[in-house]
């Protein structure tokens, strides 16, 4: 028996410097990014950053309030097209779906979250772009709302399953509990079933928009990248991410203009490591309410 | 933080979605205005030399320049010259000139304005911003829509200072990341306008002549259509060994031959 517990150890000691790794380089990519960024901050301050909007990184203009707006419409375009699409999705996967149903449905969704996010872009610039321009009559189809669509398409995996997960993790106890004082199919599904399972729902949906805020290839590809604050859904504009990509090939090493592109990046990331705490606190409530 | 340009050279090797063998000789990188020359060359050069194997990567002639000035490949690929902070920062870097390349200003073949002309000056108020609409210019009622290469790329600072003349691109231009893309969106847009390196073009888009010149080898040659430049491969030093085989293989009859296979203009 003392082997056996000998190899436990081992085991288990085994698994937690592998777990500890993924901890080490998370801290290096942070200390990575601030390394990078943070000397932006000595010739120009965080408020001309943050709230600035001309980007001219020749004439020393490192304004980046429309990449982060543009970052922010793109994003709750997609949440407000993906959420409802999503939650009802989980609903009909949780409750309705008969069997069979359930077994092709589920995992064409799965499918759809390995799906490359360039084939996304590349599928949105031939389709979404042109639906865009001709629908609204507009000069350019690339526009925020084109990167809103491709985004939501994108994130409906993550909304799905982890709305589907929640509503089936609902005790049994409450649905017959509900249909035992008299309550319909619906009545069950809208006033029971998705409010109890609201909690790990709305985890879903934050992981989904910290997945859309970074979300680089597919953005870039369809959003136009125009370095001036939209005015709406129907402008082109460009986002955190897309400016990092666009211009970091040219960036001269440790310049103020590589700088401030690590600084971009800082935004997004602080964003979706807040999103991630808040997401996972959720999860954990969600489950110790049901335990 | 060598090791944070490493990650980000890496990044953008992977992002131009065309990274090179790891056993590769010989490795150039850098501009994808040259990226098909010298794709197609190597090709060629590697089925007459079978024990050699020559990668060809993106990102741009800055990041061409970079790379070969810091040593992480042999060759780097250049629609430009060389900046005078590249120079101070890389002094020991040789610029070989391997072809010539012209810049066209490009429209949708639906759009009226591919049979007329343009002079630099319009070409240069239309893409600052001055004007806005295609009646202005003598076409129908619709808003035109700029489309820019981003910020750093070399056909870009070649339009820059052939035809903007200091004065800025409009800010609301798109900026699309490689010549394919432009092509892509003007083909696809009959409101859109953009420019691109002679070997782009197809029947997807239209090339407008500027003062009254279509852009064409001969038109190039004679110096009579305004946008031409020359495209570079650069090296640390004289070209030697394999990277300096491959160049004077580009500047044979056959390399040049490659050179205009592929769209672009022979030395003489």
């Amino acid at each position: 028996m003392k082997k056996l517990f000998d190899q436990e150890r081992v085991v288990g000691a085994a698994l937690m410097v592998f777990s500890i790794t993924a901890l080490v380089i998370l801290l290096l990519i942070m200390l990575f990014i601030l390394d990078g960024g943070l000397p932006l901050f000595n010739k120009v301050s965080v408020s001309d950053f943050l709230l600035g909007d001309k980007w001219v990184p020749a004439k020393g203009l490192f304004g980046a309030s429309q990449f982060i707006v543009a970052a922010l419409l793109v994003t709750f375009g997609a949440i407000l097209l993906s959420v409802p699409l999503g939650i009802s999705c989980a609903v009909f996967l949780a409750e309705i779906a008969p069997g069979w149903a359930k077994r092709i449905v589920r995992p064409a969704i799965e499918l759809l979250a390995g799906i490359p996010s360039i084939i996304y872009g590349v599928f949105a610039l031939i389709i979404i772009v042109s639906l865009v321009r001709v629908t609204f009559n507009v000069a350019t189809g690339e526009t925020i709302l084109a990167a809103s669509i491709v985004l939501a398409i994108m994130i409906l995996p993550i909304i799905i399953s982890i709305s589907q997960d929640s509503i089936e993790s609902v005790p049994r106890l409450y649905k017959e509990g509900s249909y035992a004082l008299g309550a319909t199919d619906w009545q069950t599904i809208h006033r029971v079933l998705v409010p109890a399972a609201g909690p790990g729902i709305v985890a879903g949906i934050i992981l989904a928009m910290g997945r859309a805020i970074g979300e680089t290839m597919a953005v870039v590809l369809v959003i136009g990248n125009v370095e001036k604050m939209p005015a709406g859904l129907l402008d082109p504009g460009e986002t955190l991410t897309s400016a990092i990509l666009l211009e970091m090939g040219e960036a001269v090493v440790k310049s103020t203009h590589y700088n401030a592109l690590f600084c971009l990046g800082l935004v997004p990331f602080i964003l979706v490591l807040f999103m991630s705490v808040l997401s996972s606190r959720l999860t954990t409530k969600n489950k110790a309410r049901f335990a | 933080m060598k090791a944070v340009s490493v990650f980000l050279v890496l990044g953008l090797v992977l992002f131009s979605g065309c990274a090179g063998k790891d056993s590769a000789d010989l490795v150039i990188a850098g501009s994808t205005t040259v990226q098909p020359i010298v794709t197609r060359a190597a090709e060629v050069y590697s089925k007459e030399h079978p024990d050699t194997s020559i990668g060809v990567e993106g990102g741009g002639s800055g990041t061409g320049i970079r790379m070969v000035g810091e040593g992480s490949v042999a060759v780097g690929a250049s629609s430009r010259e060389l900046s005078s902070e590249e120079k101070r920062a890389h002094p020991d870097l040789t610029v070989n000139t391997i072809a010539i390349d012209c810049i066209a200003i490009v429209v949708n073949p639906s759009n009226n304005l591919s049979n007329s002309s343009l002079s630099l000056a319009e070409v240069r108020d239309i893409f600052s911003g001055k004007i806005t609409n295609y009646k202005e210019l003598g076409g129908p009622d619709r808003r035109i829509v700029l489309v820019e290469r981003e910020d750093g790329s070399g056909t870009r600072s070649m339009f820059e200072s052939m035809v903007m003349n200091n004065t800025d691109v409009s800010d609301a231009a798109l900026q699309k990341p490689a010549s394919g893309a432009i092509r892509f969106t003007v083909s696809g847009n009959e409101n859109a306008i953009g420019y691109l390196g002679i070997g782009y073009l197809d029947g997807s888009i239209k090339p407008i002549a500027v003062n009254g010149v279509l852009p064409s080898e001969e038109s190039v040659r004679a110096k009579s259509y305004p946008l031409s430049r020359d495209l570079y491969l650069i090296t640390k030093g004289k070209p030697s060994g394999l990277a300096g085989e491959f160049i004077d293989y580009l500047l044979s009859d056959a390399g040049q031959d490659i050179v205009k296979e592929e769209g672009f203009i022979r030395l003489e």
